[in-house]
C-alpha cells in the first residue's frame, strides 16, 4: 500500500514507541548501574577508614610480636564474626611499632609468627617473611602489608578497614604512619 | 484408557506440542552413533537437573547471611532429617557435573563434533564449561566455613592483580572493602540466580542445536569435513544408515543416566556431605585454607610458578585459554574428525591431563608448605643422636626449636618445602654448611640475626653428623691442609 521509502502512519508509531522503551530503560539503568557499583564507589561510606584502637601501648611487651584482634570500624547487621579481623602487632621499643596484616601478600592466606626463629610462615604455598615484614623466601613478591598506625594517649590505633591485597599495597605503602 | 486419550487430545488441540514432540523424539540419527561414547552430554544434562532439584532443597534450610550460613549447615547435617544427605548428594553432583562435563569436552574434541556445522554447538558448550565452573567456586563460598572464607580472599588477591582496575574488581567482587556479609549475599545471588538462568537459556540453546544440525557421526578416518559438501553428506547417511533417536539409542543415554545418579548416590551415602570445616572466624588464623578438588591444580601451579610469571599466568593465561576454545572450531573446521588420524589433538589433550592431574596429586601433599607444628611434633631419628657429644646433641635442640624441621624433614618426617637432610653433611661442607644457615639463599631464609654464634656452632655441628652409615661427611681439603700447616689442626 506504500511504497518502501515511506514511512507509514503504524511505522511511525513504532519507532517513537521503541524510543520511548529506550528512554525509559536509560533512566532506569542509572539507578541500578548505581546501586550496583555502590561498593566501589562509595561502599560503606568512609567509615571503614576510621582509626581503630588495638588496645594500650602497655600490653605489648618489648621486643616482642603479638596477636592482636579488632573489629571493622563498619558493621552490617548480617555480618556476623567475619568483621572480627586479626594482626600481627610488633612492637620494636618504645612507641615504636609494626602492625601487619595476617594476610599473606602472595595470596592471602593467614600467616603464623614463630618468635623462636624470627619468621613469620604461611601454611599455603609456603612464604616466609622476617620479624620486620620483609620478605624471606617463598612466592611472595613482597614483604607483609603494614597497616598505618598511631599511637594517642597510650592506645595503638590502627587504620584497617580494608582487605589488604596486592593492589592495595601500594596505598597502603605510601602512607607513612604519622608517629612512626 | 479412552477416557486418557480423550484428556490429551483436549490438551494437545490447545498445546499442539505432540507432532513436534513426536518428531524430535523420533528423529534419524546415524545407526552407528547409538554408541556408549555418546552418553556423556546426557548424563551431565540429567546430573544438571539432579543439582537443580538438591539445590532448591538445600534453600528451603540454608540462610544466606555471614552470621547464619555456617549454623544453617551445621543444621541440614545435624538436626534436619535427611539433610546431611541432600547436602551430600548436591557436593558430590558438583564433583560429577564438573567431572562429566570435562569427559564431554574430551569425547567432543576427540571426535571432532566441534567441526563445521557444530561450531555455535562447541562455542556455548565452552560457556557452559565456564558457567559449570563458577558454580562449583560459587558454591564453595555458600559452604562458608573457614575454606570458603580464605579461598575468598585468595579469589580477592588474584582479581586485585588486574592493572589499575584490581582495586575496583576486589569491591565489586567482594560487596565492600572486606570480606563480609555483602559477599555471601551476592555470591548467593550468583550461585542461585545468575548463574543458573543463564546456564538453562544456554543449555536450552545447545540441544536445540544438536537436535537441528544432528548428532555428529561417527568419526571414519578418511572421511573428511568439507563445508560444501558435509551437509548433503549428512542428509544422506541418516537417510541410508539412519535409525530414530527413540527408542535406538537412547536406551544407553537412560542406562548411562541412571547409573551416574546411582554412583553419585552411592558417594554421597558412603562419603557424606563436604564440611562444613570450621567457622568463618578471620580471627582463628590457625587454619590450612585449601580449595575444592576442581581447582587443586591451580593451587599447586601458584605454589610452584615463579614469582615473577605468576601475575602474567593467572591474569593473561585464562583469557588466552578460553580465546583458544573459542577460536578452535574455526581454526580447524574442516578436515579428519576421526582421532586416529589427529595426532596433535590426541597429545594435546593427554598433555593437558598429564599436567592437570600432576598438579592435583602435587596438590594433594604439598610439598612447598611447611609443615607447620613438625618443629614440636616430629621426633628427632634415634640414629642421629646415638653417641652424639653435646654439642651435637644441643644443635639437634637447635634445630627442632628453630623450626627447621618445618621445611626439612629427618626420617621422612618433616617439610619438604626445602631438601631433607638426612644426608646433608655428604653433600655441604662445615663451611657451606654455615654459610647456608647464616645467610639461607636459595629460597631459605638467612638465620644470621636469629642465631647466637654458640647456637649456630651446635647446629652445625649436628647437621654434619646427617650422613648415612659409612658415608663419609664432605670435607674441604684445602681447609685441611692450611689448618695442618698453621698447626691448630691435628
Amino acid at each position: 500500500m506504500s511504497n518502501e521509502n515511506t514511512l507509514s502512519r503504524r511505522g511511525l508509531f513504532m519507532k517513537i514507541g521503541m524510543l520511548f522503551n529506550g528512554l525509559v530503560a536509560a533512566a532506569l539503568a542509572l539507578p541500578i548501574v548505581r546501586f550496583l557499583s555502590s561498593s566501589v564507589t562509595r561502599g560503606r561510606g568512609n567509615a571503614y577508614l576510621s582509626w581503630v584502637p588495638l588496645g594500650r601501648v602497655t600490653e605489648f611487651p618489648e621486643g616482642e610480636t603479638r596477636l592482636a584482634t579488632f573489629q571493622n570500624p563498619y558493621v552490617m547487621p548480617t555480618d556476623g564474626k567475619t568483621v572480627d579481623t586479626a594482626c600481627w602487632v610488633r612492637r620494636i621499643g618504645g612507641d615504636q611499632f609494626q602492625v601487619f596484616a595476617v594476610n599473606c601478600a602472595h595470596l592471602g592466606c593467614p600467616v603464623r609468627w614463630f618468635p623462636q626463629s624470627g619468621l613469620f610462615m604461611c601454611p599455603c604455598h609456603g612464604g616466609a617473611y622476617y620479624r620486620d615484614g620483609s620478605r624471606a623466601s617463598g612466592p611472595p613478591e613482597r614483604g607483609l602489608f603494614e597497616y598505618p598506625h598511631k599511637i594517642e594517649n597510650g592506645l595503638i590505633t590502627i587504620q584497617a578497614g580494608e582487605l589488604p591485597t596486592p593492589a592495595l599495597s601500594a596505598a597502603l605503602d605510601g602512607k607513612q604512619p604519622p608517629c612512626a | 484408557m479412552r477416557l486418557i486419550s480423550q484428556i490429551g487430545d483436549w490438551f494437545d488441540r490447545r498445546l499442539q506440542l505432540a507432532a513436534p514432540i513426536r518428531e524430535t523424539a523420533e528423529h534419524p540419527v546415524p545407526r552407528n552413533t547409538a554408541s556408549w561414547f555418546y552418553v556423556f552430554g546426557s548424563a551431565a544434562l540429567t546430573v544438571f537437573i539432579l543439582q537443580l532439584v538438591t539445590g532448591i532443597l538445600l534453600a528451603l534450610i540454608y540462610v544466606p547471611s555471614a552470621s547464619e550460613a555456617w549454623s544453617s549447615l551445621q543444621a541440614l547435617n545435624h538436626d534436619v532429617t535427611l539433610g546431611w544427605f541432600i547436602r551430600a548428594l548436591h557436593g558430590w553432583g558438583s564433583n560429577f557435573m564438573v567431572a562429566i562435563v570435562l569427559i564431554h569436552m574430551v569425547q567432543v574434541f576427540l571426535f571432532g563434533a566441534h567441526k563445521f556445522p557444530r561450531e555455535l554447538t562447541w562455542i556455548v558448550g565452552v560457556f557452559l564449561l565456564l558457567m559449570t565452573l563458577g558454580m562449583a567456586f560459587s558454591g564453595q563460598v555458600l559452604r562458608f566455613d573457614q575454606d570458603a572464607y580464605w579461598g575468598l580472599g585468595i579469589g580477592a588477591s588474584i582479581a586485585s592483580r588486574v592493572p589499575i582496575a584490581g582495586s575496583m574488581i576486589v569491591k565489586l567482587m567482594l560487596g565492600g572493602p572486606i570480606i563480609a556479609g555483602a559477599t555471601l549475599s551476592r555470591f548467593f545471588a550468583l550461585h542461585v540466580f545468575v548463574i543458573p538462568g543463564m546456564l538453562i537459556g544456554f543449555v536450552c540453546l545447545h540441544v536445540l542445536m544438536v537436535l537441528k544440525l544432528g548428532i555428529n557421526e561417527w568419526p571414519m578416518p578418511g572421511r573428511v569435513v568439507k563445508r560444501s559438501t558435509y551437509l548433503s553428506q549428512y542428509h544422506e547417511l541418516t537417510k541410508k544408515d539412519g535409525a530414530p533417536f527413540v527408542p535406538y539409542a537412547i536406551w544407553k543415554d537412560l542406562f548411562f543416566a541412571a547409573f551416574i545418579l546411582l554412583a553419585l548416590a552411592a558417594c554421597a551415602l558412603y562419603f557424606g556431605p563436604f564440611g562444613p570445616t570450621g567457622r568463618p572466624d578471620p580471627t582463628i588464623i590457625q587454619t590450612v585454607p585449601k580449595p575444592d578438588y576442581f581447582f587443586l591444580w591451580l593451587y599447586a601451579l601458584l605454589s610452584l610458578l615463579p614469582p615473577s610469571l605468576e601475575t602474567p599466568a593467572l591474569l593473561i593465561g585464562p583469557v588466552v585459554a578460553i580465546i583458544g576454545l573459542l577460536l578452535l572450531p574455526f581454526l580447524s573446521g574442516e578436515g579428519e574428525k576421526s582421532w586416529r588420524r589427529r595426532p596433535i589433538a590426541v597429545l594435546t589433550v593427554l598433555l593437558i591431563a598429564i599436567i592437570l592431574g600432576t598438579f592435583t596429586h602435587l596438590a594433594g601433599y604439598m610439598p612447598w608448605s611447611p609443615h607447620m607444628n613438625a618443629w614440636s611434633g616430629d621426633p628427632v631419628p634415634e640414629r642421629f643422636l646415638h653417641g652424639a657429644t653435646a654439642v651435637q646433641r644441643q644443635g639437634a635442640l637447635v634445630f627442632q626449636v628453630k623450626q627447621c624441621r618445618n621445611c626439612h624433614s629427618l626420617g621422612e618426617l618433616g617439610g619438604q618445602r626445602g631438601p631433607a637432610l638426612d644426608s646433608v653433611a655428604v653433600r655441604l661442607t662445615q663451611d657451606q654448611l654455615i654459610r647456608q644457615v647464616i645467610q639461607g639463599g636459595g629460597n631459605m631464609p638467612a638465620y644470621g640475626k636469629n642465631l647466637s654464634p654458640a647456637e649456630t656452632t651446635a647446629l652445625v655441628a649436628f647437621l654434619e653428623v646427617l650422613h648415612p652409615a659409612g658415608q663419609a661427611p664432605a670435607r674441604d681439603a684445602a681447609r685441611d691442609i692450611v689448618l695442618r700447616e698453621s698447626g691448630t689442626h691435628p
